[in-house]
């Protein structure tokens, strides 16, 4: 296997693993300010558990750039590789949505918490609760575009 | 944000946050005709035993004991609730000291407590067993009980004990990790500081009183409080107004209720900003706090109606709530 392959595959594992560890982490503490709120009010079950999935966006973005890397560079279609300049092209093309699914994933998650004490108190501000970490995702979708752009262009 | 291993914990809060009584409803109870309207308003809010019907003393107890479960449930650290409830052991040291020195029965002067309650403070006292006692009563304890003993004086007794609870509420609080504690104790004994040298001011107490009883604080000076207080009603509300304390001193001029309600007002403000605060510890000792108040303000209310004070009367002494 040539450097380029390595430094390709490198790539599409960190755009998967950073992303993912980020979502992890986000619907990890907003699951328990969800649980915290059910634990006292089950109505607001549906509720809390939009606001718990929406840090969990970054981990399939990620997967979303792996797979496109992986079918371009000859593991699941495409053509292998060959020249370390190329593999490094790839890499860097993933970096947008690891790096940013990653830190985006962890501040959506606090978001969350905090939009879900919202919730707790004021059950009928859930539109607006919503928008905050809402917010937080248009930077993890922009960085899902540049690297979808990026990978697809190489 | 703050610690993470409180988001659980501050979510439940939130939730009962809900349920906290607010200023409107403190002053709809307040303009209710009496105490059996305010007993039923309480129970259309959740409060006492699932809608059984209960006396006053027995409401509270109930809303006291469900708050005791719920900070038990959150498994946090305890420890910073027995911090809390320092002005309860010190008030059950005193009443044992009292009981055994005149051998007059009290069993109401106690606070029920597991650990240090009416049982356990008169075996310990009997027994002279002051290594039983937390560290920070021992040496107060033996104190004010030699003192008590020797010159039958309970004021001086409850002097030795109060500070001690002072100096140890502020040193724990100084100790702690928590800010929202440190703020807390902090304002707690500038509060009690205050209460004391207005109360000594009144009563005529001379300049040693107030040195021995006055607790050392951070927000206050209080060798120039106790020298103030002494001095006259005149000197004591200058230096309060000079000192950051002018709500105080105006609540002094306009009644003792008045005074008193700043007091406890005073600390609710110190907790407050815990209400946006998504995850600490600071939101569920706010709310531990908060429903202390909430009950003395019942408590409060249902006292002013039993005795037939007039609605204007009952909202002077009524505290501001939390939410």
């Amino acid at each position: 296997m040539s450097m380029g392959m390595v430094w390709a595959i490198l790539g599409a594992a960190l755009s998967t693993a950073l992303a993912g560890i980020g979502s992890a982490w986000g619907v990890g503490i907003a699951g328990q300010a969800a649980a915290g709120v059910v634990s006292e009010d089950p109505d607001q079950f549906a509720k809390v558990l939009l606001l718990q999935l929406l840090p969990g966006t970054q981990g399939i973005y990620g997967l979303l750039v792996t797979f496109i890397t992986l079918s371009r560079i000859g593991i699941l279609g495409g053509t292998q590789i060959t020249d370390t300049h190329t593999g490094m092209m790839y890499f860097f093309a993933c970096l947008p949505i690891a790096i940013v699914g990653l830190i985006s994933a962890y501040h959506q998650g606090k978001t969350s918490v905090a939009s879900i004490g919202l919730v707790a108190k004021k059950p009928d501000q859930f539109g607006k609760a919503m928008l905050f970490p809402a917010m937080v995702e248009t930077y993890a979708i922009l960085s899902l575009l540049v690297s979808i752009l990026a990978v697809t262009n190489i | 944000m703050g610690d993470n291993s409180y988001i659980y914990a501050v979510a439940r809060i939130r939730v009962k946050e809900k349920y906290l009584l607010s200023d409107a409803d403190v002053s709809q109870m307040a303009g209710m005709p009496d105490a059996k309207t305010v007993m039923a308003f309480l129970t259309d809010r959740g409060w006492g035993d699932a809608g059984a019907a209960m006396t006053a003393d027995a409401m509270l107890a109930a809303e006291e004991e469900k708050t005791r479960k719920l900070v038990q449930e959150l498994r946090i650290d305890q420890s910073v609730f027995d911090l809390l409830s320092y002005p309860q052991l010190y008030h059950n040291l005193k009443a044992g000291i009292k009981e055994i020195c005149t051998s007059e029965e009290n069993k109401k002067a106690f606070y029920p407590d597991e650990r240090f309650g009416r049982e356990q403070i008169l075996k310990i006292l009997e027994e002279k067993n002051w290594k039983a006692l937390p560290e920070h009563m021992r040496e107060a304890a033996e104190r004010a009980y030699e003192t008590m003993l020797k010159t039958r004086d309970g004021q001086k007794c409850d002097i030795i004990v109060d500070r001690a609870c002072l100096e140890a509420m502020e040193q724990a609080g100084r100790k702690s990790k928590h800010r929202v504690l440190r703020d807390y104790e902090e304002s707690t004994v500038a509060v009690t500081d205050i209460k004391i040298a207005a109360r000594a001011q009144k009563t005529g107490k001379n300049l040693a009183f107030l040195k021995e009883a006055l607790a050392p604080c951070e927000q206050l000076d209080v060798r120039r409080l106790a020298i103030a207080a002494s001095e006259n009603q005149e000197s004591l509300l200058t230096y309060l107004e000079g000192h950051g304390f002018r709500e105080a001193a105006e609540a002094l001029k306009e009644s003792p209720s008045a005074f008193e309600r700043w007091c406890d007002n005073r600390l609710i403000e110190t907790i407050r900003p815990q209400k946006t605060n998504p995850a600490s510890m600071g939101p569920i000792i706010a709310y531990y706090l908060a429903r202390q108040n909430e009950i003395k303000t019942v408590r409060i209310i249902l006292t002013a109606k039993a005795n037939g004070f007039s609605e204007e009367a009952t909202r002077e002494r009524v505290r501001e709530m939390y939410v």
